[in-house]
């Protein structure tokens, strides 16, 4: 078993799934490479070359990956998968866009968003936002996966595995990048924070999000919002935790305002303690709380903010 | 320009799926089926290109048993002027899918495919990209913003950290995340009106794509229930118990 992981970065940063994606490849093999595909990111193969496990990292550093489009991500990593048994991305946004184009591209099925790795051939998945929960097994020879990095402990950093240069430029002309208008945030990412305190359609309008915020600086924690709040024109979409939005597993997640619809527990219901601040005791999202407030969250949240 | 919008017949989003007991798969004996949502959106927002000029012409495809000509007329009723039926009972993996929908691609030549980014039973997001790698073309995924400007179309994708817009030459293959229209609800008189528009169906095996799955169903299990329920009275309460039993802040 051979197993390329896809790393997850913005040229600057290697971002927190790829350890946790070597953790799942550790059940599967271990001749395990990491691809670092982008535009002067040095920086991020040295700090993949830390992670324990780690065989080699391969760079493929060129002006064509800057934004790491899914043609010419695709194209490169389905060059790259003869050589392979397993090929991993993170169930990311960039994940999801280029790994089927690689899984058609080699004539194999994609087994999509793993929880959990029982063989070197059967994964299991969610299906049905998380209602269902599904065994499957794949008989291709090449496995291309993508991981729910949060259901996966990440592995040490305490490696220093051989770095490589490698020379395949993959560009096209079917798809160029314009622009990107990026978040910018001191807070941490929802998918790699410890604390989350996320305001659904009970924040009423947007502005009362600001409610969140002195809670979140005290706790150091992302910020994140139910579809409903989303979809109200509250916040932004790249907030949203739920089987359409974020997929998080922190230790602690403060719901606010948020009934708990099954779009929303699909993102939030495995963290490791949650709690749900709702003025409406029937609410679903008390049944999985484990510490229920019931209350006008416009008094709640000042008190919370001064007692932390 | 012609827009192809394939449509996946699925759970209705309101619906609670259930396993079977012997745990081979859900239980979707007597469950409402509709348009999977994203693919709703997909058929609106060619809807929108044809009603701005755009477009001239959207053709419907779904892949499926029998049935799924309900969802074709549905997004006929909706604005689509024909539909395609590729008719099999077998249960497809999204390579498959891609695949035949490929033949539909070889054989109309849109000049754009609008698909929604995930079906809410499988949960995949695989379609659309792989029939982007089986055609060639350019994607955009996750569109919350299309605008199809001369022989290209731009495309605003909602990613993790923010927004991205990418250009695609055409013919090229877009897929829809949740913000980029409010469907509509069909009338009356164009739900009757649907039922005159052309349906053509095709028989999967007969369009020699290998439809055998290289993945199989092992089982299928409830997901482990949390056990929750617990209430604390106040906000003092709270913060120390989160302190104390929980040790999940300081």
């Amino acid at each position: 078993m051979s197993i390329l992981i896809y790393a997850e970065h913005d040229n600057t940063e290697l971002k927190s799934e790829t350890a946790k994606l070597v953790h799942a490849a550790q059940q599967l093999g271990s001749e395990i490479n990491v691809l670092v595909a982008g535009y002067q990111c040095a920086e991020v193969a040295q700090a993949a070359a830390q992670i324990a496990g780690v065989n080699q990292v391969l760079v493929a550093d060129n002006a064509v990956y800057t934004h790491q489009m899914a043609e010419n991500i695709a194209s490169l990593v389905s060059e790259l998968a003869v050589d392979y048994s397993h090929i991993l991305a993170a169930a990311t946004t960039t994940g999801k866009n280029f790994m089927p184009r690689v899984a058609a591209l080699n004539d194999v099925a994609q087994i999509s968003d793993i929880i959990a790795v029982e063989s070197a051939d059967t994964f299991v998945r969610p299906i049905y936002a998380g209602n269902a929960i599904a065994t499957v097994q794949s008989s291709d020879a090449l496995k291309v996966l993508t991981v729910r990095a949060s259901a996966f402990d990440a592995a040490e950093l305490d490696n220093d595995a051989p770095v490589q240069n490698i020379d395949l430029v993959h560009d096209n002309t079917l798809a160029s990048f314009v622009d990107a208008e990026l978040t910018v945030s001191e807070r941490p990412e929802l998918t790699a924070a410890d604390v989350i305190i996320s305001g659904g359609r009970g924040m009423q309008n947007g502005d009362n999000f600001a409610l969140l915020n002195g809670i979140a600086d005290k706790l150091g924690a992302a910020i994140g919002a139910s579809r409903a709040a989303v979809d109200a024109g509250f916040v932004p979409n790249d907030m949203q935790v739920g089987q359409t939005g974020k997929i998080v597993a922190p230790n602690l997640y403060i719901a606010v305002g948020i009934s708990g619809a099954i779009q929303h527990l699909a993102g939030m219901k495995d963290s490791k303690i949650i709690v749900a601040i709702n003025k409406d005791e029937e609410a679903p999202i008390f049944q999985i709380a484990d510490y229920g407030l019931v209350g006008d969250l416009f008094d709640i949240l000042p008190e919370l903010e001064a007692a932390l | 320009m012609k827009i192809l919008v394939p449509v996946k017949r699925a759970i209705d989003y309101n619906v609670k799926v259930k396993v079977k007991a012997d745990q081979s798969n859900v239980d979707l004996a007597n469950v409402k089926m509709s348009i999977n949502p994203f693919c709703e959106i997909a058929v609106e927002e060619a809807i929108r290109l044809k009603e701005a000029g755009i477009a001239t012409e959207i053709v419907i495809v779904s892949i499926g048993p029998a049935v799924c000509v309900e969802q074709i007329r549905t997004a006929l009723a909706l604005g689509g002027d024909r539909g395609i039926h590729i008719a099999t009972d077998l249960d497809l993996d999204s390579l498959q899918i891609a695949k035949l929908l490929h033949t539909v691609v070889v054989k109309e030549s849109p000049d754009l495919v609008i698909l929604g980014k995930q079906a809410i039973d499988s949960d995949n997001n695989q379609t659309g990209q792989m029939l982007a790698a089986l055609s060639n073309m350019g994607q955009g995924t996750f569109a919350s913003k299309v605008v199809v400007e001369e022989n290209m179309v731009a495309v605003t994708r909602e990613i993790d950290g923010g927004l991205q817009t990418v250009k695609l030459s055409l013919p090229a293959i877009v897929t829809t995340d949740l913000r980029l229209n409010e469907p509509r609800y069909a009338s009356l008189p164009n739900i009757m009106k649907a039922k005159r528009k052309p349906v053509e169906t095709i028989a999967a095996d007969s369009l020699s794509v290998a439809l055998a799955s290289s993945v199989k169903l092992i089982k299928v299990m409830s997901p482990a229930q949390r056990v929750g329920g617990a209430k604390v009275a106040d906000v003092n309460e709270l913060v120390a118990k989160l302190r104390t039993e929980a040790k999940v802040i300081a």
